[in-house]
């Protein structure tokens, strides 16, 4: 019975690694790998599980990686994804080849028609992205962003609904420092022609992590909602851009909030700085504790 | 090993059973190096003759039984058990019952154990285990947390005493995790563990609880401030390093929106 519970199968081993692999924290996935790799010794296992986890992992990280040909960075995320490993850059109308395990760009050409919007939707999705960029430009220091058409993308001109959705991916790896985090926004936004609104949905996930000595992790998640009216591409830009600009501060307000209530608040909960006494436990007098306990036991109001 | 150690550094505190569990069985001739050196968060069982919940660790199992401090049998019942001697086991109860005192004190709740065996060397072993749970629906006196729980592992190796002087090597782990959760600011959780190591020789004029309780006392001060402040700020400064909170960013949105 134990002999059989020791030898796992292959298959076992590789759902074992993928595990690993997946729940990596933000940045770790390579030292991840690492340590995995010596302590199953093999290769076959190991490969199989990096080919499977890798591409999971990078895209819902929203990993962003350098375009070989110096023309800027592109995001890896479910949205731009066109044939596996193929991941569009709208905005240098470029296709990228990425290797996914180990997480570099190998190759880049530029996109055919058939992979880009309509000149139509061009217009929302450029007059946006350049919102965008100057929003992200101006919050996060080391933030990347793009805009992508991800329904109606074909659409030719007013009639048709359509959906953009922005991508803002912020990370900060400072292994030396023990330290890496990442902020990752993801807002899809609706183009309602029938009824002239745009419907805005927002999901803000925010995670760090500290292991010098230890291992703490934060993980924070909200998600919101808003609508504005339908307008010319110029004015949508400035009002969605308005509108993540405001939910995102008042987010990162609310995450600002609950850290300074640890302290006082949720901690206590937990475990107070100093006993309900106010004073520091009297170890040198603890025989009161059982003089206490006997009387009240004498008495009868023991519980 | 290392390479386990490694991962098990890196792995979200929320899923070390899971991770403890696959190396497990990854590397089953490790099995008592990994369960010796990656703690995982107590069990309790109740205490039937008592009617208390007491504590699991390694230091009250016997094959599958563990020993109550309250009734100092072992559960599910065992014959031929490994118990403390006399002297020991006093000490033991009496230790059990300040504990639970100073648990309170500080906890506002919880349920606390503490276990002591003689070790090879004249002197002898102690384990101080607290276990909270602090969610709204647990014991959390102010009710603001939708998860939190808090566990604390104190092991206490007492050497021989020499011209009534005693060395103590106090290795204490705390695991905690919280959670809060509400419609405006979604949910926000921070979770993990911390381990660290005091030595100290101290005169037994006042008695080994008294200097193993300071110890505890001191230690689990230090290591919940620095949960606070060091491990906790980290990861806000991270936070801020991401998102920088200057008035440049909020006086914008006001300009834009107005």
């Amino acid at each position: 019975m134990a002999e059989e519970e020791c030898e796992l199968n292959e298959k076992q081993k590789r759902e074992i690694a993928k595990w690993f692999l997946l729940n990596s924290p933000g940045g770790e996935i390579q030292y991840i790998a690492k340590d995995l790799r010596s302590l199953l010794n093999d290769e076959k296992v190991y490969n199989e599980a990096a080919l499977e986890a890798f591409p999971l992992y990078n895209k819902s990280h929203l990993i962003c990686l350098e375009l070989p040909n110096r023309s800027g960075e592109v995001l890896v995320t479910s949205y731009n994804e066109l044939e596996k490993n193929e991941y569009l850059d709208p905005r240098t109308a470029q296709v990228a080849t990425v290797d996914h395990v180990k997480q570099v760009c190998t190759d880049v050409r530029p996109a055919a028609d058939e992979e880009l919007s309509s000149s139509y939707i061009e217009e929302f999705r450029c007059a946006l992205d350049a919102e965008i960029l100057k929003y992200a430009a101006e919050a996060y220091p080391k933030g990347i962003c793009s805009v992508y058409c991800v329904n109606g993308k074909d659409v030719e001109g007013p009639g048709s609904n359509f959906e953009l959705l922005v991508v803002i991916s912020a990370a900060k790896n400072s292994p030396q420092n023990f330290c890496n985090g990442s902020w990752r926004s993801v807002w899809n936004v609706e183009f309602k022609e029938d009824v002239q609104m745009l419907e805005v949905r927002g999901k803000l996930q925010v995670g760090a992590h500290y292991f010098e000595e230890g291992n703490v992790q934060l993980d924070a998640e909200h998600e919101c909602k808003d609508a504005t009216i339908f307008q010319a591409p110029d004015d949508c830009a400035i009002a969605i851009a308005n509108i993540i600009r405001h939910h995102e501060a008042e987010y990162f307000e609310s995450l600002e909030a609950s850290y300074s209530n640890l302290p006082d608040t949720t901690f206590k909960d937990l475990r107070r700085k100093l006993p309900v006494t106010r004073t520091l436990f009297p170890w040198h007098n603890t025989l009161q504790f059982s003089l206490t306990r006997d009387i009240q036991r004498e008495l009868g109001i023991d519980k | 090993m290392e390479a386990a150690m490694g991962l098990m550094r890196r792995i979200h505190p929320k899923q070390s059973e899971t991770a403890l569990s696959a190396l497990l069985s990854l590397l089953p001739h490790h099995s008592s190096d990994l369960l010796s050196q990656v703690d995982q968060p107590l069990q309790v069982l109740c205490d039937l003759e008592s009617g208390k919940e007491y504590i699991l660790c390694e230091y009250n199992r016997d094959a599958d039984s563990y020993r109550s401090p309250w009734s100092n049998k072992y559960y599910p019942l065992l014959e031929d058990a490994l118990y403390p001697s006399s002297e020991l086991r006093k000490l033991e109860v009496e230790a059990n019952e300040v504990f639970a005192i100073y648990r309170d004190q500080y906890y506002e709740g919880g349920i606390s154990s503490v276990y002591m065996w003689e070790d090879d060397n004249e002197g002898f072993v102690a384990c101080f285990l607290i276990k909270k749970d602090g969610s709204k629906t647990g014991q959390g006196r102010r009710g603001h947390l939708q998860e939190g729980a808090w566990d604390a592992i104190h092991v206490i190796e007492v050497g021989p005493e020499e011209e009534s002087i005693a060395h103590y090597c106090l290795t204490s782990t705390i695991m905690l995790s919280l959670t809060t959760n509400d419609e405006s600011s979604g949910t926000f959780s921070l979770s993990g563990s911390i381990r660290r190591q005091m030595n100290m020789d101290l005169s037994v004029a006042d008695g080994h609880l008294c200097n193993m309780g300071r110890m505890i006392e001191e230690m689990e001060g230090k290591l919940r401030n620095s949960l606070d402040q060091v491990y906790f700020g980290k990861t806000k400064e991270m936070v801020c390093t991401l998102r920088p909170p200057s008035e440049v960013v909020l006086r914008l949105p006001s300009a834009d929106l107005a």
